[in-house]
């Protein structure tokens, strides 16, 4: 009975499918187009978060050390810097590195060799390069190593330099930016979701406004609730499938489109993502696309319902 | 069969469109009901299918008072009765075939059931060749004659038929009364409503309870008196 029932709702779910044919089109238009949204969204919020990560790794505070601190006191700055919470990360660069770094970079100007190698000793001091675990967290660390250097009572002080306040007009800025990019986001996400899930049902709605005499008829004649909304139901599953086969589908070449224009500007291949993750964009625009399908059919065939 | 008690229906308005109404109607009769558009009739058959409840007075379908049916036994109820509506209301997606085949999926036939009785039931209305049409293919009359079918293939006890032949043209009126007449010969109960002086006329002797203005103002045996 059950079975019976089941594999009759599901028959008449494809065929009033197949004979709504411009109805139903338009429906799983709709929602294609809310699933774009939702795959728009993802894609882009991992391509911010990617480009963020890459901002983030790329900003440090540099310590300088004096040339007369040795390697001990460095490392006892390295150790006192590590408790700090905010601290993620510190990078000890030696003194005879940093030369050495210094000889690399400067290996084709000739003045600059000579004039180190008139030098007896090294003029560069060690370096620290700390990261942070949040950028808003730059400015605390800052604090801290001002202290140091001028509440010292270790004598001769060994910080010879903190670049903090070069970069702090510019970790401030993306600071801001990152806040704003992010609450921005946040609500244009809401708004676009929203909206699209209201076009969508409206559609489905419209749909099942035109059967409703159908659906009066087909109490008067007998049919019990399930067996009415079962077939509108199963109407909205075959949208939301459809709907997010075309989605995936579409994306490819609108992907494929502009992908190099993306990796110029955030030097980050979308389209290989894309694809790597491609079961995880199907699996969300299928759950998104169905559940969306039937709400909106349990919703609008309730409206009739009561007679 | 079927029990009206002092019924009477008054909407928000306050018009009384029903007045105490009392009519017993025996099981295998053939009962129409005339009277001019506004009598109370379609109201009186709305309250008979449960779609409406009365202010006062109960309405009995053998010992069951209709207004006490819980909503979700409703359609098992619904299933003792078949209708016809004026307009037909056929499943316009549907062929013929599927708009009776319909009926039966709902009531729970089984397949077997329902692949031996619709085209039975659609030859009783002379209709057989056509069960594949839609709706929009069908000319009035038979239109009318896939709803009689849809109405009668789970053997109703009583068959409801609200204005059947409005839409009609006389030569389709006719072939529908006749189908009526044969169904009612068949054992179930009809109940028509009826405005058309020439469909009480071929009915004969049967049974015609006359309304005005809500109230039933004659209930005798053959005539058309308004």
């Amino acid at each position: 009975m059950i079975t019976t029932t089941i594999r009759r709702i599901i028959k008449t779910g494809f065929t009033n499918f197949w004979r709504n044919g411009i109805v139903s089109i338009s429906s799983i238009l709709m929602m294609t187009v809310t699933l774009s949204v939702v795959i728009f969204l993802l894609l882009s919020s991992n391509l911010f978060s990617l480009t963020l990560d890459r901002v983030k790794n790329e900003i440090d505070i540099n310590v300088y050390a004096t040339t007369e601190a040795t390697p001990e006191e460095v490392l006892k700055l390295k150790q006192d810097l590590e408790f700090l919470p905010e601290v993620d990360t510190i990078e000890y660069i030696s003194r005879e590195q940093v030369l050495s770094n210094f000889r690399e970079k400067h290996r084709n100007d000739e003045q600059i060799i000579q004039a180190l190698e008139a030098l007896e000793e090294s003029p560069l001091g060690a370096v620290l390069n700390i990261k942070a675990k949040e950028i808003s967290q730059y400015s605390g660390i800052a604090k801290f190593l001002e202290s140091k250097t001028v509440l010292s009572d270790e004598d001769p002080n060994i910080v010879e330099k903190v670049n903090y306040a070069q970069n702090k007009i510019m970790i401030e800025g993306l600071n801001k930016t990152i806040n704003a990019v992010h609450k921005f986001g946040i609500a244009l996400v809401i708004i676009l979701i929203v909206v699209s899930i209201l076009i969508t049902f409206n559609t489905i709605r419209l749909v099942i406004f035109i059967s409703r005499e159908e659906i009066k008829v087909m109490r008067l004649v007998g049919a019990n609730n399930t067996f009415i909304r079962g077939p509108f139901i199963f109407e909205g599953i075959i949208y939301g499938v459809m709907a997010s086969f075309i989605t995936i589908i579409l994306s490819y070449p609108v992907l494929f489109w502009v992908n190099p224009f993306i990796e110029k500007i955030f030097l980050i291949d979308l389209l290989s993502y894309f694809f790597s993750n491609i079961f995880m964009f199907f699996g969300v625009s299928l759950v998104v696309g169905t559940f969306l399908g039937i709400i909106s059919s349990i919703l609008a065939v309730r409206k009739y319902l009561k007679v | 069969m079927i029990y009206f008690d002092k019924v009477t229906k008054k909407y928000l308005d306050g018009v009384k469109v029903v007045k105490d109404v009392s009519l017993t109607i025996e099981p295998e009769e053939f009962v129409s009901i005339v009277g001019h558009s506004g009598a109370g009739k379609t109201t009186l058959l709305r309250m008979l299918l449960g779609e409406e409840a009365p202010t006062s007075g109960v309405v009995f379908f053998e010992s069951t008072n209709i207004n006490k049916i819980r909503k979700t036994q409703m359609n098992k109820y619904r299933r003792r009765i078949g209708i016809v509506f004026q307009d037909f209301r056929l499943l316009p997606n549907r062929t013929a075939y599927e708009n009776v085949a319909f009926a039966m999926e709902a009531a729970g036939r089984t397949d077997d059931e329902i692949i031996s009785d619709v085209p039975h039931v659609l030859n009783l209305v002379d209709l057989g060749e056509k069960h594949g049409s839609f709706p929009q293919e069908l000319s009035g009359g038979e239109q009318q004659r896939v709803a009689i079918a849809r109405a009668i293939v789970n053997q109703p006890d009583v068959l409801i038929a609200d204005e059947p032949t409005g839409n009609l043209d006389p030569d389709n009126t006719e072939d529908i009364i006749k189908i009526l007449k044969k169904v009612n010969e068949l054992g179930t109960t009809v109940i028509l409503t009826t405005h058309n002086k020439d469909v009480i006329n071929s009915l004969g002797r049967k049974r015609v309870i006359t309304m005005e203005g809500g109230e039933v103002v004659r209930d005798g045996n053959g005539g058309y008196v308004l």
